[in-house]
């Protein structure tokens, strides 16, 4: 395959991806706004929204005081902002036309239609009415990409190159959202329990369609240190690091030509922390640390993929 | 119907209204069809079309910005025999030109007969680079569309030769698909020959020109890239034949060959189906601030190393200076009488033709000489006094530069628009496809005027396109 459709592929999925997490973590924002909390101003509240999609800095230098309709309208539909949902549907858009012929002629008009479709929320207030719809359309049609995509794409590299950057994009989100929520909610030892935590991590749950998984695996209240076992360590959580990395590492070594051993390396390393840590060991060092490390070496594995597979050299 | 249309040659009604032959079971179909079921039909056509993304982009607007092709839901439809004859004259001319193209890039004969001035060599489309330079099985322009109007029933001219990069084969094949998906009655009713095969009778074609000695031949499509006007039909016809969609960027040159760049590493390519005119595709031998081209392209071309398709050089062929010896060639290289007609040209580089031309201005159709896509013409009938002045006056700069014709009372083919059913003026676009064999299949593009009245079927200047039915007598 052609290292710019290789490219095209991978960038398409891990923007259809983004765009699903940007939207998850606004509408947990939101729905949280919406439970009564004296003690968090509306900033304290969307501030780690941005962190998570990362422009906190171009927030600040365009739209100045954090505020609700602020971060929805920058992380939602703000073109000059390349994380917003707008930005990043547009960029999976104009990747998906550069190797149409590529992809199933389903999932082409599947990603066209996406994008014709977002048009009917430009222009729109979504903070006063719409976000939850706006929201849930975001991530309805990125299902659909993902179903579409499987159910009638040949599996050869077009296929991996996409699930590759679905996976690598996805880990990224769970761990960043993890990362900032697990900071806020959790100072220092503090106590947990009370009516504010339950809503708080069922939300963080709810952001990686993993509320239902808790009950059903734990069938017990929600703790924190079951919710991070949850996103890091179970493979049976579609959304886990675990989870992503199981699908990761079988595709690299399916993909693996003569260049591929050091991201082979790179993401089994990566895939055994997660099948053989513990989640004692990894509090004992300190979970920030660990996702730190973690979202650090996943970028360096992107990397990794952009040098051998996509930006390929030019000697015979 | 005012009295202006009714002289002009209709594909559907004949001058009484009666009805022509084979038209009749299409007209009593369609007169049974409410016009807000044909409309609600078009916008069906129109969604679907946007769905697939089958859009063109158009120059001078905003970067990127995507229009559809206007498609037009009733057919133009042409008897087998019609077709035949039509067919047959589109194969002859190709003929002739692979062959005037061999011999102007080698011993030049016809020139030396007397037939084509050797003026000819300094036409800017002629590529000195191909001297000598010897192409697989001597074929030149592999895809060629050849620009048909009709004028009465049995009066058909042809209008140009596009032997460069001729576009427009995807709306064959998708207009096909449509009119099955809007009308399958209508195709279980009538015997309407197939045309889906093109893809694969051109990837044929293409594996046949191959260097010698290449068993599995490695077809790319050479494209300028998503922005280009023709970025879907390059997409699409890559997909049909199952072959990469490659942009300059993707190729390199080593060692007399050419690669792509793959994820699994460097691969050779035997043969280039290239979109990207001569000018862009060697930023070291053409234009050299060409980003779209591939570094050193020419000289592995030259050498045997990899096949275009079209060949480099082919406007010499289709330039409108040389379209006028077009029938001279068919009786020159293959001792037959042109099936086809030109239509009567007059060339302002001689001093008779240009005095008649400008005496007769508003009665002509003058184009340029190097021109294409309806830019830089001028409809004599149709112009105001300010625009005829302002033209004689272009061509008074430089004649050399404009050749004119009569103009054509092209035939007119009922059309759907915002009244109903109106005639509006047609032409046809088959792509005659040489390689192992020259052949055609039985369909063509035709691109309709839709402004009442318009004689200009480019979609770049607001003409649409319908599908075109060869039906057995």
């Amino acid at each position: 395959m052609l290292s710019r459709t290789a490219d095209h592929l991978y960038w398409m999925a891990r923007y259809i991806e983004r765009a699903e997490n940007i939207a998850r973590v606004l509408d947990v924002t939101y729905n949280m706004s919406l439970v009564p909390n004296a003690a968090q101003t509306e900033s304290d509240l969307w501030e780690p929204a941005l962190q998570i999609a990362g422009g906190i800095e171009a927030y600040r230098r365009d739209y100045g005081e954090i505020t609700a309709s602020g971060v929805v309208r920058f992380m939602a539909m703000d073109t000059q902002n390349p994380s917003s949902v707008y930005s990043a549907l547009r960029s999976a858009r104009e990747n998906a036309r550069s190797v149409r012929v590529t992809l199933s002629a389903e999932t082409w008009e599947n990603i066209n239609a996406l994008w014709l479709e977002f048009g009917q929320f430009l222009g729109l207030d979504l903070m006063q009415k719409g976000l939850g719809e706006f929201c849930d359309w975001v991530k309805s049609r990125s299902h659909l990409f993902r179903g579409v995509s499987f159910g009638t794409m040949l599996r050869d590299d077009a296929f991996r190159f996409l699930r590759l950057g679905t996976f690598i994009e996805r880990a990224d989100n769970t761990a960043r959202l993890l990362d900032v929520k697990y900071h806020l909610l959790l100072p220092g030892g503090e106590e947990v329990g009370g009516a504010v935590d339950y809503y708080e991590w069922s939300a963080i749950l709810r952001a990686v369609s993993a509320f239902q998984a808790y009950q059903k695996v734990f069938s017990d209240a929600i703790e924190p240190w079951k919710v991070a076992e949850l996103l890091v360590l179970r493979e049976d959580m579609p959304r886990s690091l675990h989870a992503c990395f199981s699908e990761i590492t079988p595709i690299l070594d399916q993909l693996s030509g003569r260049h591929s051993s050091e991201c082979r390396r790179l993401a089994g390393e990566l895939h055994a922390r997660f099948r053989y840590g513990r989640m004692n060991d990894i509090f004992q060092e300190g979970l920030h640390e660990f996702l730190e490390d973690f979202i650090f070496s996943n970028h360096n594995l992107g990397a990794e993929i952009q040098r051998t597979f996509l930006n390929a050299p030019s000697h015979v | 119907m005012d009295t202006a249309v009714k002289k002009l040659f209709d594909e559907m009604y004949l001058q009484d209204e009666a009805i022509r032959p084979i038209y009749a079971e299409y007209a009593s179909w369609l007169e049974g069809v409410p016009h807000q079921q044909l409309e609600s039909k078009r916008q069906e056509a129109e969604l679907l079309f946007r769905r697939v993304g089958i859009t063109f982009n158009v120059y001078g607007e905003d970067a990127g910005a995507e229009r559809l092709i206007p498609f037009d839901v009733v057919p133009r439809i042409l008897s087998a025999s019609e077709w035949s004859r039509l067919s047959d004259g589109a194969i002859q001319r190709v003929k002739a030109l692979n062959l005037f193209l061999h011999d102007i890039y080698h011993d030049q004969e016809i020139i030396k007969a007397g037939i084509v001035p050797s003026t000819i060599l300094s036409n800017s489309q002629y590529r000195p680079e191909m001297f000598g330079v010897d192409v697989p099985k001597g074929i030149y322009a592999h895809i060629a569309g050849v620009d048909l109007v009709r004028t009465g029933e049995n009066d058909f001219y042809v209008l140009e030769d596009n032997l460069r990069t001729p576009s427009g084969v995807s709306y064959m094949l998708e207009n096909r698909k449509m009119m099955m998906r809007l009308f399958p009655e209508l195709f279980r009713r009538y015997p309407i020959a197939p045309v889906e095969h093109y893809p694969q009778v051109l990837l044929n074609n293409l594996r046949a020109v191959a260097q010698a000695g290449v068993h599995e031949p490695t077809v790319v499509l050479l494209t300028p890239g998503a922005y280009n006007s023709a970025y879907f039909e390059h997409a699409f016809i890559a997909q049909q034949m199952g072959i990469e969609l490659v942009e300059g960027q993707d190729l390199f040159v080593r060692n007399n060959a050419v690669y792509m760049r793959t994820t699994e590493g460097p691969k050779r390519v035997d043969v280039i189906y290239r979109r990207i005119d001569d000018d862009f595709i060697d930023p070291l031998s053409f234009r050299p601030d060409s980003m779209l081209g591939v570094p050193g392209l020419l000289s592995v071309y030259r050498n045997g190393g990899v096949t275009l398709a079209n060949a480099v050089g082919t406007g010499v062929a289709d330039d409108k200076d040389t379209y006028i010896y077009v029938p001279e060639m068919i009786r020159f290289y293959l001792g037959e009488e042109p099936i086809l007609s030109n239509v009567p040209t007059y060339q302002l580089s001689k001093e008779d033709d240009l005095k008649y031309v400008l005496a007769h201005l508003a009665e002509l159709v003058v184009k340029e000489v190097q021109g294409s896509g309806g830019y830089g013409m001028l409809v004599g009938p149709a112009a105001s006094k300010h625009e005829l002045e302002e033209f004689r006056q272009r061509i008074l700069a430089n004649p050399a530069n404009y050749i004119a014709q009569p103009t054509l009372a092209l035939s007119t083919c009922p059309t759907l628009v915002e009244k109903g059913i109106a005639p509006r003026h047609v032409d046809l676009r088959p792509f005659v496809l040489s390689g192992k064999t020259v052949s055609l299949v039985p369909g063509a593009l035709c691109r309709v005027a839709l402004r009442e009245g318009s004689l200009v079927v480019n979609s770049s200047q607001g003409g649409g396109t319908k599908d075109t039915w060869i039906l057995k007598d």
